[in-house]
């Protein structure tokens, strides 16, 4: 065990410290960027805690697209808030936070009492890591033992996105979503999206392919790319696609509807349903991670866009 | 018992169950509005056989049907599992779902020659992604399996709240989102210690290893504390009866009927599979006593509703009180090894005939709400004569809530009571005394209001649909048939059960 | 002390910092800010287990790290719908009644009075 060292009491305290000024802080804009610095600490944190993949998907997802989402709320909101909430009555707020005293009390004394040696299930992954032929386990976790999480995972993006579209009022159906941002010509917005989306692409495709033996993958790789999109979109480059167009919703089905029938196909062939022929297991991961990320992007993307609330015809 | 069950013939149609109603949420947004309700009523025969094929498996077997994901076995792979339990729910939920789409029919309906509207879309592709996470949840065997399995239908479940759009319904909507995501969390912290412990998820793998240790008592608080929000326990209830009365009549059904039944059916894996060495009396003692509050505070609160959606929602809220009744009565003390199956029964038989009775009770109510274009309890009066069968409907439901023989309900209480009493615990027989009061209370000042004699002659907004009160009949029916079944026809339920194999009673 | 320890008890305070922020702060925006802490300190939890269960050759337990990569992602979906749904449900508020002072369930209340203070003011 690595004694913890100045370096981690440091960055422990600052991590705490930042998400308590988020709880804290009156104004929600500042709650907001310090949330945003809160993502990129915490993915530090899980390069200490030797977690490249996770730290490569928190500071893409909590420190980047959520950011951009939570302020674009913040900033519409503004124009129909009038004035601040109430809070609570102290008496209230000083219940709930003897309440939160508990559980943080049951929780570290949880944390403390976990059992040593800790129970592992590495050894029986690196035995079997061969099998696929892969040099990551996350990736083999992801896509071979626990492969139905994963493909789970990627309806829920779609019934979220699904969700979002309903929340549409009736009129506005069949048209587009706003665009995040009406940038002038000259703004440096616009010189960046101009710049970085061929530079974005090729990152986020090579994070992608690089997945399957070093960390990355496809949803690291696939908000890089949704990433650049969305920067096209905020610069007035590119409108928000249309929710009718049949093209878009062929797109986003894509990806989950090849993993069911690469599963079922399994189910006929490999006798298993998501499993995989021995000597094919790397080149049909790798191709589910490639159809899977077009999905991915254009859903994280959307989902960030919002409800179509425009005229199809504008 | 730490054993990993073997993988038995017929996991396919473990599969099946899964893949089909999510086959049809791509097909409905790929091809459109126009289809999306043709896909849904294919489909619905489909997962109604596929639920059967397996209840019928199950109970020729005597065992539980296990599947294998990949291959893999537990602990790295992630096991697929149905038990009598299991199947008995998928058939619940199957036909109220089969009935709830030929409802929604009349509401949902795209009009070929108009452009893709977004109700009847969203309306059929959210009611199929609440199908598949249903069937996900039921056929889970592994925790976090089972986490991704409730997002999928908090997902599919929340949007379908506010499909009308207006501001109330949204703001019911997010309340119920954001209690189902706090819920999501809880649960989620329980499942991380649990894996620190035992370094597995599966649920078989871990009915054998858990025991008292101090993590695993504060991961099963966490995580029933994550659930009991998601079910809408008192004192977690607050969103439920703005969210289930703002929804349209057939998202209400679902909702009330289902949706809230399937994080109690994850209660029940926690405390009767995988943690009855960690659970004690004083906790099940607990979880009842709110059970009670919730009982007696719905009940009194839908006595003082004027609108009808809103009682049958207050409604709901004090019958998820009596399913908790059953933990102190089945496990945690020594009597509960020999007399729990009836408790054990009583509590399942009363998730499944509310899920029946609440049904019919929101497409009843749905249908006078239409009719009469209101839903005041108060300008009720008329409507037995104009739409009998629904009126008669809504009695039937009421017998199973109240508690009064021949029904579903009755069944579920009566055996609740005799445990009660045989295990010396006879304040719950108290307490279910006093809920069937209460209950009667409400169910009949309904009834008397559509007796009575108009104060005006109602104005009829829309002709009564004599089949959409046809299938609310079949629905109503269906809770007072359980009744009429012998009570061992039910060991279906007890298929595949844990402790009862530990305590050599199968 | 070791770090994967100290990151747990990190962890542990997240949960509850997050858990007071969801429960107490009236306006939904800070809930779900508080509600992608507490996310934050439910997978810091998993990825000090993962450390602990460091063993074979890697730095950690591949198994909770990829239930962390699942749950950012579902986390990340649950924050877009919730916006999305705050965002209409202001619009709708708006639409109806600009200048209301009403309050609908969930929603912050539009105050101009502190009607605790007493007395006019």
């Amino acid at each position: 065990m690595i004694v913890a060292g100045a370096f981690d009491l440091a960055l422990a305290v600052t991590v705490l410290a930042v998400a308590t000024w988020c709880v804290s802080v009156r104004a929600t804009f500042a709650a907001v960027v310090a949330f945003v610095a809160f993502g990129l600490l915490v993915a530090v944190v899980w390069v200490r805690l030797a977690a490249v993949d996770v730290a490569l998907t928190e500071v893409a997802i909590q420190g980047g697209i959520v950011g951009v989402l939570l302020l674009g709320a913040t900033a519409s909101l503004r124009r129909y808030k009038a004035a601040v909430a109430e809070r609570s009555g102290a008496t209230q707020r000083l219940a709930v936070a003897v309440f939160c005293a508990v559980v943080f009390l049951a929780l570290a004394t949880a944390v403390l009492t976990l059992p040593d040696p800790a129970p592992t299930l590495a050894p029986p992954v690196a035995a079997s890591l061969l099998a696929f032929g892969l040099g990551n386990p996350v990736t083999g976790v992801l896509l071979g033992y626990r492969a139905i999480d994963t493909l789970l995972e990627t309806v829920v993006l779609l019934l979220a996105l699904i969700g979002v579209w309903s929340i549409s009022p009736d009129r506005s159906w069949g048209g587009r979503p706003l665009p995040m941002h009406s940038a002038g010509r000259a703004d440096a917005l616009v010189y960046f999206a101009r710049l970085l989306p061929p530079v974005g692409i090729v990152i986020g495709v090579y994070i992608v392919w690089v997945g399957a033996d070093a960390p990355g993958g496809k949803f690291q790789g696939g908000t890089i790319l949704a990433a650049m999109w969305m920067l096209v979109m905020m610069a007035g480059l590119r409108n928000p696609p249309s929710v009718a167009r049949s093209g878009l919703r062929l797109l986003l089905v894509a990806g989950p509807a090849f993993f069911f029938i690469v599963g079922l196909a399994g189910l006929a062939i490999s006798g298993g349903f998501l499993a995989y022929p021995a000597p094919y297991a790397k080149p049909i991961i790798l191709l589910i991670e490639l159809v899977l990320t077009p999905s991915v992007a254009v859903t994280l993307g959307l989902l960030v866009a919002g409800p179509p609330v425009r005229d199809a015809r504008q | 018992m730490a054993a990993i069950d073997a993988a038995t013939a017929g996991g396919y149609l473990l599969v099946l169950a899964l893949v089909l109603p999510y086959a049809g949420v791509f097909l409905s947004l790929i091809l459109g509005g126009r289809y999306a309700e043709r896909i849904a009523l294919v489909l619905m025969p489909a997962c109604l056989g596929v639920a059967i094929a397996i209840a019928a498996k199950v109970l020729q077997s005597g065992k539980a049907l296990v599947y294998f994901v990949g291959g893999w076995a537990p602990p790295l792979g992630v096991a697929l599992r149905v038990d009598g339990l299991s199947a008995a729910m998928m058939m619940t939920a199957a036909v109220v779902m089969g009935a709830t789409a030929l409802f929604a029919r009349a509401n949902f309906h795209q009009q070929r020659e108009l452009p893709e509207a977004r109700a009847p879309l969203m309306f059929w592709t959210l009611f199929q992604g609440i199908w598949g996470a249903l069937n996900a949840v039921f056929i889970g065997g592994d925790l976090f399996n089972l986490y991704v399995a409730l997002e999928l239908l908090t997902f599919s479940a929340v949007p379908m709240v506010c499909l009308d759009g207006r501001a109330e319904t949204l703001a019911a909507a997010l309340r119920y989102l954001l209690f189902a995501l706090m819920g999501s969390l809880l649960y989620l912290l329980g499942v991380a210690l649990i894996y620190g412990t035992y370094g597995t998820l599966d649920i078989v793998l871990l009915s054998g290893r858990v025991g008292a240790e101090p993590t695993a008592l504060v991961a099963a608080a966490l995580m029933t504390a994550g659930l009991l929000a998601k079910t809408a326990l008192f004192p977690l209830h607050l969103w439920l009866p703005p969210a289930h009365a703002g929804a349209p009549p057939a998202a209400s059904t679902v909702l009330s009927a289902l949706v809230i039944k399937a994080s109690f059916f994850i209660v029940l894996r926690l405390w009767f599979d995988i943690m009855p060495g960690a659970m004690n009396q004083a906790a099940a003692q607990v979880l009842a006593a709110l059970g009670s509050v919730a009982i007696l505070f719905g009940s009194v609160l839908a006595l003082r509703q004027a609108r009808l959606k809103l009682l049958i929602a207050y409604s709901t809220v004090a019958q998820i009180g009596y399913l908790f009744l059953m933990f102190p009565l089945a496990i945690g003390s020594a009597w509960a090894m020999t007399g729990s199956s009836g408790a054990f029964t009583g509590g399942v038989l009363q998730a499944i005939s509310h899920a029946c009775a609440k049904a019919a009770m929101f497409m009843g109510a749905g249908l006078m709400a239409e009719t009469l274009g209101h839903d005041r309890i108060a300008g009720l009066g008329g409507i037995a004569r104009m739409m009998p069968m629904t009126t008669i409907s809504f009695g039937l439901a009421g017998l199973s809530l109240m508690g009064l023989p021949p029904s579903g309900g009755f069944t579920a209480k009566w055996l609740l009571l005799m445990a009660a009493i045989q295990s010396g615990q006879w304040w719950w027989a108290l307490v279910v005394l006093a809920g069937g009061l209460l209950t009667g209370g409400y169910i009949f000042r309904v009834l008397a209001q559509t007796v009575a004699e108009a104060n005006e002659p109602a104005v009829q907004h829309l002709p009564v649909a004599r089949g959409r009160e046809g299938i609310v009949l079949a629905v109503a029916l269906c809770s007072v048939l359980l009744g009429l079944v012998p009570i061992s026809s039910f060991r279906l339920l007890h298929v595949g059960r844990f402790d009862m194999l530990a305590g050599g009673l199968l | 002390m070791s770090a994967a320890t100290l990151y747990g008890l990190s962890a542990a305070a997240l949960v509850g910092i997050g858990l007071f922020g969801l429960i107490t702060h009236p306006d939904p925006l800070r809930k779900i800010l508080a509600f992608n802490l507490l996310g934050g300190g439910v997978f810091l939890l998993f990825g000090v287990i993962a450390r602990r269960g460091a063993a074979a050759g890697f730095g950690g337990d591949p198994v909770p790290q990829a239930i962390v990569i699942t749950g950012i992602i579902v986390g990340f979906s649950a924050t877009a719908l919730a916006v999305a749904l705050l965002q209409r449900l202001f619009e709708e508020n708006n639409r109806t009644a600009p200048q209301a002072e009403g309050s609908m369930q969930g929603a912050p209340t539009v105050s101009s009075h502190d009607g605790d203070r007493g007395g006019g003011d």
